[in-house]
């Protein structure tokens, strides 16, 4: 037996997007972040998109350019302070923006991944994160109700991928991607390396490859992924 | 950096106790870690999924694939590990996180932290700041006793949205080191020159003076 070969060009893979659709983005500024496959996608130009990404990179970086180009109808997100561009999107009421506690996102993406249908936190109970959420009691404690995030794509960046999909991060590059990696109906990843099957050891896989749809071999890095000098 | 300023981080440095788990947000608590000498035994945590974090970098030496949640491109130690955001936010929610030093617009005597929005002004979103406020075990601030206009940062009560409520255990400010007891805020240090009346001054809430004169940093 031999595992399915996943390799696909960029320009099909993102093909899969349609106007519309929910998409994660990986990424906790530039580490992490697929660069490459959101290029793409800008260049593809689907439309009216509700954007699920940690952060919203820096102007003129990463998912920025998804912003600027007026394909992103909804962004939720947990902060955007490094991104002014996006502020003024969003102040502007351009795009709609929900903001979520960092672990909560997390845990959101990870119930969605995982089959869930909600979490159960006490994070921001008492402050206005809490406005308009569910409570349910257990054992005498409320808990604000989180519904889990699916989505219908997931944009993933990683160092190291095979063809069938098992993937490798590295550093702070790994954040939200391994989650995003179980959350969506299709799964994108972008790879540094592909390597053949076998060149990942079993014990080294961080997201195994059944969760992904497409690898997507990334040649010569862009200077968007390089260290920003600020 | 304001010689004042200086002090107050280098006093908050002595809060750390050898064998904490500890995350310094961003800004001023950063700058905390340039007090901790190299064999201090602690173990610093970041929220994009960090154990062990070691020096900051210049742009020649950085890894652009490893960054602190403020974006500084950091270091490893001997021992770090490298998690996902949800094994990060673990450690944070679970009770693993001993201290977390964090900055502040305004905190209230009854221990209530606003520092991640002035509605109108500054909306860029709450990230990892309440799950740190709410359930590291003990939290701490560093902040200027007043903000640019003048106007003290310890109130009677917060007038802008709240991070987490009761969480402040002590507020360490260019001033003052003041503790959150039950009965408001305690004076427990002030600054080399500054009197316990100074600091009263300019807190906009009953403080508690002792009677023996407070030591000074």
């Amino acid at each position: 037996m031999k595992l399915p070969d996943k390799r696909c060009p960029l320009h099909d893979a993102i093909a899969r997007i349609k106007d519309g659709d929910t998409v994660m983005v990986g990424g906790f500024g530039v580490p992490g972040t697929p660069m490459t496959l959101i290029h793409a996608l800008v260049e593809h130009g689907a439309r009216d998109l509700t954007v699920i990404k940690n952060d919203a990179n820096e102007p003129g970086m990463g998912v920025d350019h998804l912003l600027q180009s007026g394909q992103v109808a909804r962004l939720i997100t947990t902060h955007l302070g490094l991104n002014s561009h996006a502020i003024a999107l969003m102040n502007a009421g351009r795009i709609k923006v929900e903001f979520n506690a960092q672990g909560i996102l997390a845990e959101r993406i990870r119930a969605g991944g995982a089959g869930i249908g909600a979490v159960l936190s006490d994070i921001g109970i008492g402050t206005e994160l809490a406005h308009g959420k569910q409570i349910v009691e257990m054992a005498g404690v409320p808990y604000l109700v989180e519904p889990a995030l699916r989505a219908d794509v997931s944009l993933i960046h990683a160092d190291c991928a095979d063809p069938f999909g098992n993937l490798v991060y590295v550093a702070t590059a790994q954040n939200f991607n391994p989650l995003m990696a179980m959350a969506s109906d299709c799964v994108i990843a972008e790879a540094e390396r592909v390597v053949p099957l076998g060149g990942i050891a079993a014990n080294d896989v961080h997201s195994a490859g059944v969760f992904v749809d497409h690898v997507v071999e990334l040649g010569e890095l862009s200077e968007e992924y390089s260290v920003v000098q600020r | 950096m304001s010689n004042a300023n200086e002090r107050m981080i280098a006093r908050a440095a002595r809060e750390i106790a050898p064998g904490m788990v500890v995350n310094l947000g961003i800004g001023l608590p950063t700058q905390v870690v340039n007090h901790l000498s190299s064999d201090f035994p602690v173990c610093l945590h970041t929220e994009n999924g960090l154990t062990g974090i070691g020096p900051v970098l210049g742009p020649d030496r950085a890894d652009r694939n490893l960054i602190d949640a403020g974006g500084a491109y950091v270091s490893t130690v001997p021992g770090s590990a490298f998690m996902d955001s949800a094994a990060s936010f673990s450690i944070v929610r679970s009770g693993r996180l001993d201290l977390t030093m964090l900055g502040a617009f305004e905190v209230s005597a009854d221990g209530d932290l606003a520092n991640w929005k002035i509605p109108g002004k500054f909306s860029p979103g709450v990230g990892g700041g309440i799950e740190l406020a709410q359930k590291a075990r003990r939290v701490v601030v560093l902040t200027t006793h007043t903000d640019r206009a003048g106007q003290p940062k310890l109130k009677h009560r917060c007038t802008l949205p709240l991070t987490a409520r009761g969480c402040v255990s002590r507020i360490f400010t260019d001033l003052a080191v003041i503790d959150v007891t039950a009965r408001g805020f305690v004076l427990v240090e002030t600054a080399t020159g500054v009197t316990p009346s100074q600091v009263a001054n300019a807190t906009d809430a009953p403080l508690i003076v002792p009677d023996a004169t407070p030591p000074s940093f």
